[in-house]
This record gives structure tokens, sequence and C-alpha cells, in this order.
């Protein structure tokens, strides 16, 4: 998956740590309604469940994809393309 | 016997090469089933979720909020039906002010003939409104703001706001009243998941 993304690639960058469920999820999806087709944003949190939860609201949700996600030292990023 | 045996290949001949008649009525059924079956497909519109918010306890409030927004963040179609105490949730005043009951809870670390003095019921929710703040967990008004700015539908129950003796005037901006049961089941009738909290 990484090898897709090129941090060039990311048109934006979302803030929500110390936000917890749902509020990750809600953001991005906020986020993404302002960015237009082919845009990549990028979403720092420091909910682990984040991980699961962003990765099914890109899987159920119609014009995003789910391009990345990189965890490390109990932060969490998710790079996430707006299709359509 | 052999007359039998000629009448059934006879009839097996007229399976084999139907008239022309019956062909046509096949096709135009075919028509009409493809036709029908494309406008069933075609109807993929956002999926729909109904919630039916009965309870108005502070930990009560919470699950049909967040399925709520988390929903509308999906796209989807979003209706909360608030009735009973689930109208505190949607009652501006009330809604900053949910209890959490220390009886009736055996996760609660006291036993319930302590729980039942006065007062537990306060220093319980005072708790709970401390861990919710330390977890920086969303308020039950930032869940309901962001959750009508998202397009999730909130009604609230006309016949328990009558007798709660609310005032239609008490509930959050965006907040419908003058509903019922009807207008619940409608939706209902239509919504991919429905849940009762």
């Amino acid at each position: 998956m990484s090898s897709e993304l090129d941090s060039s690639e990311v048109t934006e960058t979302l803030d929500v740590q110390g936000a917890n469920c749902p509020m990750p999820v809600i953001k991005t999806k906020q986020a993404i309604d302002g960015l237009s087709t082919g845009d990549v944003l990028e979403v720092v949190a420091t909910d682990s469940g984040s991980m699961s939860d962003i990765k099914g609201w890109a899987e159920t949700t119609d014009g995003v994809e789910l391009v990345d996600q990189v965890e490390g030292d109990g932060v969490y990023t998710h790079y996430v393309r707006k299709t359509e | 016997m052999s007359t039998d045996t000629s009448t059934a290949s006879d009839t097996s001949e007229t399976v084999d090469e139907p008239d022309a008649a019956t062909v046509a009525e096949l096709e135009s059924r075919i028509e009409e089933l493809e036709a029908s079956l494309a406008a069933v497909e075609a109807d993929d519109g956002p999926k729909k979720m109904s919630i039916i918010a009965t309870k108005g306890t502070l930990d009560m409030a919470y699950p049909p909020l967040i399925l709520a927004s988390t929903a509308a963040a999906f796209g989807w179609e979003v209706q909360v039906f608030h009735t009973f105490w689930g109208l505190d949730i949607l009652h501006e005043e009330r809604s900053k002010n949910l209890k959490l009951s220390a009886v009736g809870n055996p996760n609660m670390p006291m036993p319930n003939a302590i729980a039942a003095l006065p007062g537990m019921d306060s220093m319980a929710t005072k708790m709970m409104r401390k861990k919710i703040a330390d977890n920086n967990t969303a308020s039950i008004e930032e869940l309901i703001q962001t959750s009508l700015d998202m397009g999730v539908e909130f009604q609230a129950c006309q016949m328990t706001i009558d007798l709660m003796d609310y005032d239609e005037d008490d509930f959050y901006d965006g907040v419908t009243t003058g509903v019922g049961a009807a207008t619940a089941l409608q939706f209902m009738g239509d919504a991919d998941v429905q849940l009762f909290v």
C-alpha cells in the first residue's frame, strides 16, 4: 500500500489527535467533503480504534479510497483519497 | 401401451417446439422482468438507518448519537425517533444534565443498598462526566450538533412531549416535533438498519 503514496501527494492534513470515537471518522468525512476528486487527505490520530474505524468507513463509503495506514509511537496516520 | 408411447412422444415434440404465441408471451414476460430488475438495481440510493431512542440516562444517550453521526459520515440517511426519556437527549436544557443511575447497575463498584442512598446518583454522574472529559470523549451536545450538521433527522415523539409536559421550543433547533409512531414506522419499513435503544 505505502508504495502507492508519495508524500507530495498529500493535499491536506487533518489533526484529530486526542479525539475519540466517533470524532476521527466524522472529522475525516467533513474534511473529505471539502476536497476535490483525486486529493489525498492525511489524518493524524491518537485513537487506536481509528485503524479499524477509518478502514471500515472508507470501505463502506462511496467516493473514497484508503491509500495507506501507518502506525507508530501512539500515532495512527491514515491516507484517504477522494475518488469522486 | 403403444398408444401411450406415441402420445408421450407427441407431447415432447410440442415442448421442443412451442408455438409462436407462447414464445412471444415468454419473451414479453422476460422483458418485463428485466425491466423491473433494472429498476431495482437502479434504486441503489444511500442506506437508511432508523433508531428508536427511549432512554435518557447519560450512558444510554451516547450509543444512538454515536451511531447516528457515524452513519451520517457513511453518507447514510439517518432518522432517530426519541420517545419517553429519550426526549431528554434532544431537550436543550435537560441534555446538558443527563444523569447516571448508581442503582441497578451491577458494574457499579458499590452495593445497591449504598447506591440507593441520597446523592449517590449525582456522585456516579460526576465521576462519569470527569471520565468523559479526561478521555476527551465528545459531549452529548457536541454529538447532537454534529449530527444535525451532517443531516441526521432527529424526531421528538409528540405524544410523549405532551405526556412529559415539555414544550416544542425546549428542543434543539432542527429537531422535528409533531410526529408519532406511524412516522417512525414508515421510515423503519424502508430502512436497512433498525435499532431500538
